[in-house]
């Protein structure tokens, strides 16, 4: 018979809210994401860290909330595609940029994306289009061929420093 | 009334939920009381199964059910419905919901486990203990055929599935008076779709209304909703079949059924709760379908002008362990073989072979690339042995303008005539030419080999039949806040039908494209059609919801004209209301026409329907054949065999263009995925018939690092098929690319007398093959 797995008690700040639950030891950061705290927009695409959708960002820096177990997010930070908007009414510029850009096509991919560029553009407000391949090239996409990705990207980069 | 919405590159409807986070896939749907199903899946491509024990999985933590064959209802325990027959389908072998006794497939499912929780379930099935009996494997298609070879289904007493031979002029006649005869061997390769989201079910029950709901990442969940009815014994509307957001389709999403697809809605009946099944990626590289491998032997007979008097294509497809889908993909690879060029003797012919591996259903292209690889291949021998420049080989053989409707003289995948409706071969090279600047590539490749570089030029044309039959339909509603609802049968997998379909109706009914909703892909909101697949969409639901846009116009008119007391000649439809042309002061919105059609008392004219809305089918009589021609340089570093695409161009032709910017970007997705199958990605099978392949870092999906840019030009040739002139666009992008690929990098070694008959090329074999060959700096392969 399989060994229970140990529950411990974490608090985990989520898109600026504070989450407090307990958890299995094995239960995964973006299996706790979607199913604990409902955000299901962090997607699971290969849960084996090499397709990118489920990337978060954790203290600011992207992770693959599937190569994570939740117990290692306690006491940090937390940012998922959720909380990238200002609001309900207004989107990210990051998010404009791929809706005017064609950037995305089934959307499955996408919010691994753009918690990748968010950081990438913070570290990097000027990129070069070879900067930017490199940047995504940890996130896998099928349907769009990146053209307009890097597009979306390039664009975002442009929004950005305007409004700085 | 000028163009607003039609014909634009307007911004997506879709896109602002899915960049919030909020797109509802189906491993989103989360309900109360929730289990969670895990397959325990066969480790052997062959094998009988002796004995099942699952007393210690039923007895592990959070289990509720296990079950294995012998459980299920009768009507669950027969093979699963054969999807698409065809009269020289002899043996048309259909997969199970659960292995009965004996696996054909590695990965094949032996027993479902149901838990509380998914880590629950996969623990449980760990202790599920199945004792096999290995059975020799048929992994090799060519093997299969060879006497004495292990047999998939021992009842039929052959590995072929199908035989057939279609033939077009006097092909003996074509090879006696040809002065060039040669032959040559084809090998393109397995692959897989991989879309970015795994398969996924949901279904729940409820037993006070006998009504059963389906969530499935499915691009047909009209035809699943009405096959489980069938085999439930159900009304079909006690059934209804939602595919919402669906993350990347590209073909294998439709099947009809995956045996999750079965399993999954009669568990959530069986034990009265909802149940979840998401696929892992491990098993999606097994238990999804897959595509691709073929053998072609080809002879072709030539004048010495370069025309071509005849081919012969002789075929082999490897089918796998079932053949659920029929014949499409071999049919339609021998119906694409021809393309572009005038061939007016073609003998083709083909075996479809079974072998224990996963089975194949059609992947973007669905047998297109390999027809599109055949026949480019020739061309460019055709070339070498006549010393004839590609390009004029290609030009001496092309259908002409004046040509349409041009008659192929073969049956295609739908039974109708392969004819052509329309196009502009002539006209498509030419851009092609201009945008790839080939009259400068003789003297680049030259100042590039003087540099030491190996860099070549490829390019491929093709001609794709979309928008297949029988049917799709749409009801277009206007509601009385003058928002415009749509629904049609065909899902959609990011195709962007939230607004092309919605530009449709927008330009029908000067509304804003922003305020057409457009609902598919639930069969609550329409039930009649058929699927997204075969670059069909546009074309047949498109023209349906044209259709129904205008019978909604008509009424708008006559009913606004009472109401205005004007004639419906003066009238015009605008800005989201009916007007007097020439005086817009008078006029109504289009809500208030609908009020007024739909009225609470009083009358309505006799024979009238109620409502601003109206419902409409489109048949197609035939396909539709899109066509382009794609060009790229590609340079080699023959040390280790990588490549790098400096250059690559597409000029395309969809008829008319609703939206180019959806458009293109459909070509950039088919692109990248041509470019993985052409170099990345391959399936490999063991002896066993194991797959080795079952991650991303063993099957390599191209990263932004391996795609290029991409230069787009269009050619727009209507489709007299159709009131929109449109035809398909999906799958054009991925066709022509092993072609062009494969002449890039015989292209940058011209010289060394390479030849590739095979695809992918990976960087290993491509650095042994260079290294066989003799180039200079070429890595010998690995002791």
């Amino acid at each position: 018979m399989l060994p229970e797995s140990s529950r411990h008690r974490i608090r985990v700040t989520v898109n600026g809210q504070v989450y407090e639950r307990e958890v299995e030891a094995r239960l995964l950061l973006s299996d706790f994401l979607r199913y604990e705290l409902g955000l299901t927009g962090t997607h699971v695409g290969c849960e084996h860290g090499v397709c990118g959708a489920c990337t978060v960002q954790l203290d600011g820096q992207p992770v693959r909330s599937c190569l994570m177990f939740a117990v290692q997010a306690d006491g940090r930070e937390i940012r998922t595609v959720e909380g990238l908007a200002p609001d309900e009414e207004r989107l990210h510029p990051i998010q404009e940029a791929f809706w005017e850009a064609h950037g995305l096509q089934c959307g499955f991919c996408t919010p691994g994306f753009l918690m990748t560029v968010e950081a990438f553009l913070r570290e990097n407000p000027d990129p070069t289009d070879e900067e930017i391949r490199e940047a995504i090239s940890g996130n896998l996409c099928r349907c769009t061929g990146y053209v307009n990705i890097i597009k979306a990207v390039r664009l975002a980069a442009e929004k950005l420093r305007a409004g700085r | 009334m000028a163009t607003r919405y039609f014909g634009q590159p307007i911004k997506r409807n879709e896109d602002p939920r899915l960049l919030r986070g909020r797109g509802l896939y189906v491993d989103d749907v989360q309900l109360p009381g929730m289990l969670h199903m895990a397959l325990v899946r066969s480790p052997y491509a062959r094998a009988r199964i002796r004995r099942i024990d699952t007393s210690k999985a039923l007895a592990a933590p959070g289990v509720v059910a296990v079950i294995t064959h012998a459980d299920l209802p009768a009507n669950l325990q027969g093979p699963l419905p054969p999807l698409i027959p065809h009269p020289t389908l002899k043996h048309h072998k259909t997969q199970f919901a659960l292995a009965p006794g004996q696996v054909r497939h590695a990965g094949e499912a032996v027993a479902a486990v149901v838990a509380e929780s998914r880590y629950a379930a996969e623990d449980a099935a760990e202790l599920v203990e199945v004792e096999y009996e290995p059975l020799p494997a048929v992994v090799d298609m060519e093997k299969a055929l060879e006497p004495g070879s292990p047999l998939v289904h021992e009842d039929i007493g052959t590995n072929v599935a199908a035989h057939y031979t279609q033939v077009v002029g006097d092909v003996e006649k074509a090879f006696a008076e040809a002065d060039l005869v040669f032959e040559e061997v084809f090998r393109p390769d397995r692959g897989q779709a991989q879309p970015m989201e795994t398969r996924g079910v949901v279904a729940v029950y409820d037993r006070n209304l006998e009504t059963l709901t389906i969530w499935d990442s499915t691009q047909a969940p009209i035809r699943i909703r009405s096959g489980l009815a069938e085999l439930y014994g159900m009304r079909a509307n006690q059934v209804r079949v939602i595919a919402p957001n669906v993350g990347g389709g590209f073909g294998p999403k439709i099947m009809m059924f995956y045996p999750e697809e079965v399993l999954v809605p009669w568990l959530a009946m069986k034990l009265g709760r909802p149940v979840k099944y998401i696929e892992d990626r491990r098993e999606h590289f097994f238990a999804t379908n897959q595509e691709r491998d073929q053998v072609h032997r080809v002879q072709v007979a030539v004048r010495k002008d370069g025309t071509i008097l005849g081919i012969k294509d002789v075929f082999l497809y490897d089918t796998g362990a079932y053949i659920p889908y029929g014949l499409i993909i071999p049919i339609v690879a021998s119906c694409t073989l021809p393309g572009p060029y005038k061939i007016p003797n073609y003998h083709a012919e083909f075996k479809a072979v079974f072998t224990n591996k996963t089975i194949c259903s059609p992947y973007r292209g669905a047998g297109r690339p390999h027809g599109v690889f055949v026949m480019e291949r020739i061309i460019n021998r055709i070339a070498e042995e006549l010393g004839i420049d590609r390009v004029e080989v290609r030009r001496r053989n092309l259908i002409q303008p004046d040509e349409f409707p041009y008659d192929v003289g073969l049956i295609y995948q739908d039974n109708a005539p392969l004819r052509y409706d329309s196009g502009n071969y002539p006209g498509l090279l030419d851009k092609l030419l201009k945008l790839i600047e080939y009259d400068q590539w003789p003297a680049r490749k030259e100042q590039y080999r003087k540099e030491g570089r190996y860099v070549g030029l490829g390019l491929a044309l093709y001609v794709e039949g979309t928008g297949v039959g029988p049917y799709e339909g749409a009801r277009v509603h206007v509601e009385p806040s003058g928002k415009v609802w749509v629904a049609t049968g065909v899902g959609t997998q990011g195709q962007s039908h939230q607004t092309t379909f919605a530009q449709i109706v927008a330009e029908e009914l000067g509304v804003r494209v922003e305020d057409v909703e457009v609902v598919t892909g639930d069969t609550g909101a329409f039930h009649w059609g058929t699927g997204t697949f075969a670059s069909r969409a546009a074309v047949v639901a498109g023209n349906a919801v044209a259709l129904a846009a205008r019978d909604v116009k008509a009424k708008a008119l006559e009913v606004a004209a009472n109401l205005l007391e004007a004639s419906v000649e003066d009238l015009e439809l605008a800005d989201g209301q009916v007007r007097v042309k020439g005086a817009p002061q008078r006029a109504v919105s289009l809500g208030q026409v609908a009020v007024a059609a739909n009225p609470l008392r009083g009358t309505i004219p006799p024979g009238q329907e109620p409502g601003l809305e109206a419902a409409r089918y489109f048949n197609p009589p035939q396909s539709a054949f899109s066509a382009g021609g794609h060009a790229a340089i590609i340079e080699v570093d023959p040390a280790t065999g990588m490549i790098k695409i400096l250059k690559y161009a597409v000029v395309h032709d969809c008829g008319r263009l609703i939206n180019p910017m959806v458009v293109e970007g459909q070509i950039h997705g088919g692109v990248a995925q041509g470019i993985g199958g052409s170099f990345y990605e391959r399936l490999v099978f063991d002896e066993n018939g194991q797959l080795l392949t079952t991650t991303f870092m063993d099957f390599l999906i191209p990263t932004a690092m391996e795609v290029p840019d991409i230069v787009i030009d269009h050619q727009e040739t209507p489709s007299p098929l159709n009131p929109l002139g449109v035809k398909g666009a999906g799958e054009a992008g991925v066709i022509p690319v092993p072609a062009l690929f494969v002449d890039a990098i015989e292209d940058a070694f011209s010289g060394y007398g390479l030849r590739f008959r095979e695809v992918p090329l990976d960087p290993n074999r491509l650095r042994q093959a260079l290294a066989e060959a003799g180039v200079p700096g070429a890595g010998s392969t690995a002791a």
